[in-house]
């Protein structure tokens, strides 16, 4: 089974996020990144068919391939085969732009199965995957728990809302966006970071792949949420926090 | 040139999910301000029945399409039926609430028809003739204002977030005709086929009727961690409850999770520890009447809803709370 792995690097989740003076981004310069969530989860269950089925998973990843490296040698020593780096500075803000680079990087490859985590921690369009499965002329499905392969077929637990689930099955190749938790993400052993330096590792650029760079969105602006509610924020030591917040709730908001 | 709002509005068997009503709601406030007319699309199984109710929204139309093809919800399917109707209709906008099946299909319907979709957004604002979009970035922390770069030629899909426009807003006593979309699905590729929907957890835990909830999220670190919430929820007499990564890591039994994909809750206490507020999280709890936030970093979502708030580390404030509360309850 040739596996594509779709892998997204984010600013790390405790980040103190600073939106640059023209407000169009974050600044990069003191921010750490690290793989985005679900796709963590992606790469978990790429890695599981692989052990199951034999094949290869190949990461691709876009973006600034400086940055890249890390997020990419931490697949590899996982067990992941090789990568593909688009490499592009600039963040991309728009999903359909995103998807039809990927597609056109993925397209060559002829894979079995293309997987994506559901949605990225920083823009969160949460469409990648399903617009890559068009692109591709791939069948899909979101929000993926669970994936078995049977003789060309996938058979697939999804995500419903409210705690419900349901199987479905579809044909492969296919695109599937993997939700978190699917199965518990395993850590890189020491053999496995040696063995990542020799994986091999492709490098291309935007340019390289002969899509137009049509922006279909604009973002103009970012800016940190104005409050809807007056919220009290209790002031003091941990003690007397706690000591005027239990008075507040049982005088106050006679809630205990 | 292409006109109109169309609304796909989500229904399930018959009834018309609040997701839906919402996005009408939407659909009539920016097309008041736009000037353009509004048509609904209803579609599955009694697709007839929910396009009868939705009807009764003031707007101008409603399709409903019901065919075999269309029992079970697919992204082939949903997505097919849709595209035969846009070609026909011409809609400037497509909106959509943004449930678990919008996001499903709609990148894909969008895709097909060459054009982008705006998934996810809280609200929108109007400037220079046009509408700008606002999204929410990094889990919330940040907002952004997008728009299309292509208006005018449509259509420009746009999913809204569940609570982004209020269906008390909605303007209803309005006798819309309903009429078969005339979908012909006979030539769709329908390539998922659905075998079987269950509830993940049998006779799971009904934190619905509590009245006090104690809810940790990721912020806890480790599962060793959990008591110290354990004895706040019992100095309550609260029900514990959970963030979702809680539940994904196995810390936490998975009906204890609050959520989109976890139970929906109103006590009249809900105490959130740890727990970053993203919208996933927060559809689950903002039916609560009071809401107290416990975290570390004093732009967390979460104080964005929170009436009291204590930014710190809960490894202090939660002991810390479990003995005040021990002391006015007496
Ligand atoms: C389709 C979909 C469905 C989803 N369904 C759900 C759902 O049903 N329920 C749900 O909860 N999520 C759901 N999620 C996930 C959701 O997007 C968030 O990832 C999740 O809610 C984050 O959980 P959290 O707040 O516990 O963790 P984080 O976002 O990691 O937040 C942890 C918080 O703890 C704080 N913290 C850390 N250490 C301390 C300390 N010592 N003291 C005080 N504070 C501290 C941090 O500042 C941070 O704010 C869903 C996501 C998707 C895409």
């Amino acid at each position: 089974m040739k596996i594509i792995l779709c892998l997204k690097q984010v600013p790390l989740k405790d980040s103190q996020l600073k939106i640059t003076a023209d407000g169009i981004w974050v600044d990069e310069k003191n921010l750490n990144f690290e793989i985005n969530e679900s796709d963590h989860y992606a790469l978990e269950a790429g890695l599981r068919l692989k052990e199951k089925h034999g094949g290869e998973v190949i990461v691709i990843s876009m973006g600034p391939a400086a940055r890249l490296k890390q997020a990419i040698s931490q697949a590899l020593a996982k067990g992941a085969d090789r990568a593909l780096v688009i490499n592009h500075e600039q963040p991309i803000l728009d999903p359909l732009l995103s998807a039809n680079l990927l597609a056109a990087a993925i397209k060559p490859e002829n894979p079995d199965l293309v997987l994506t985590g559901l949605q990225s921690d920083d823009l969160g369009f949460g469409q990648t995957g399903v617009v890559l499965a068009e692109l591709l002329g791939m069948p899909h499905a979101t929000l993926v728990m669970e994936i078995q392969s049977l003789d060309g077929r996938l058979k697939i637990k999804r995500e419903l809302e409210s705690g419900w689930f349901q199987y479905i099955e579809l044909p492969s190749p296919a695109v599937l966006t993997v939700q978190s938790g699917y199965a518990p993400i395993r850590y890189a052993t020491i053999k496995g970071i040696m063995e990542a330096k020799k994986k091999p590792l492709k490098e291309m650029n935007v340019a390289d792949l002969g899509v137009p760079m049509r922006q279909s969105v604009k973002m103009s602006k970012m800016y940190v949420p104005v409050k809807s509610k007056q919220t009290q924020i209790l002031q003091g030591d941990a003690k007397s926090v706690a000591k005027q917040l239990a008075e507040k709730l049982k005088n106050e908001a006679k809630v205990i | 040139m292409a006109s109109g709002i169309l609304t796909i509005v989500e229904q399930n068997d018959g009834k018309v999910s609040r997701i839906g009503w919402e996005a009408l709601a939407a659909a009539q406030e920016i097309g008041a301000v736009l000037n353009q007319p509004i048509s609904a699309l209803v579609l599955g199984k009694n697709a007839q029945a929910a396009g009868k109710a939705v009807a009764e929204a003031k707007i101008q139309q409603v399709w409903f399409a019901e065919n075999s093809e269309l029992l079970n919800y697919t992204p082939d399917g949903f997505s097919a039926a849709t595209k035969q109707i846009i070609e026909k209709a011409q809609p400037q906008y497509v909106f959509a609430g943004h449930s678990y099946q919008a996001r499903d299909y709609m990148p894909k319907l969008a895709t097909a028809l060459g054009r982008v979709f705006m998934s996810d957004c809280i609200g929108y604002r109007f400037e220079d003739g046009g509408v700008v979009f606002i999204r929410q970035m990094f889990q919330g922390k940040i907002n952004a204002d997008f728009s299309f770069t292509d208006q005018k030629s449509g259509p420009n899909f746009v999913s809204f977030q569940a609570g982004a426009v209020s269906s008390d807003k909605l303007a209803k006593g309005g006798s819309a005709a309903v009429a078969d979309a005339g979908v012909n699905l006979s030539g769709a590729s329908i390539r998922t086929k659905v075998l079987e929907i269950f509830e993940g957890v049998k006779g799971k835990v009904d934190l619905t009727k509590a009245e006090v909830i104690v809810s940790v999220g990721r912020g806890i670190k480790e599962k060793d961690k959990l008591p110290i919430v354990e004895e706040l929820a019992k100095a309550l007499g609260a029900e514990i409850a959970a963030s979702r990564p809680v539940c994904d890591d196995g810390w936490l039994p998975m009906d204890r999770q609050i959520g989109s994909s976890g139970q929906t809750v109103a006590p009249k206490l809900y105490v959130a520890v740890g727990i970053s507020g993203a919208i996933q999280h927060i559809v689950g709890m903002k039916g609560s009447r009071v809401v107290v936030a416990i975290n570390k970093d004093e732009r967390a979502p979460i104080f964005d809803l929170a009436d009291y708030g204590v930014v710190g580390d809960l490894f202090e404030v939660v002991p810390a709370l479990t003995a005040a509360i021990q002391e006015v309850k007496g």
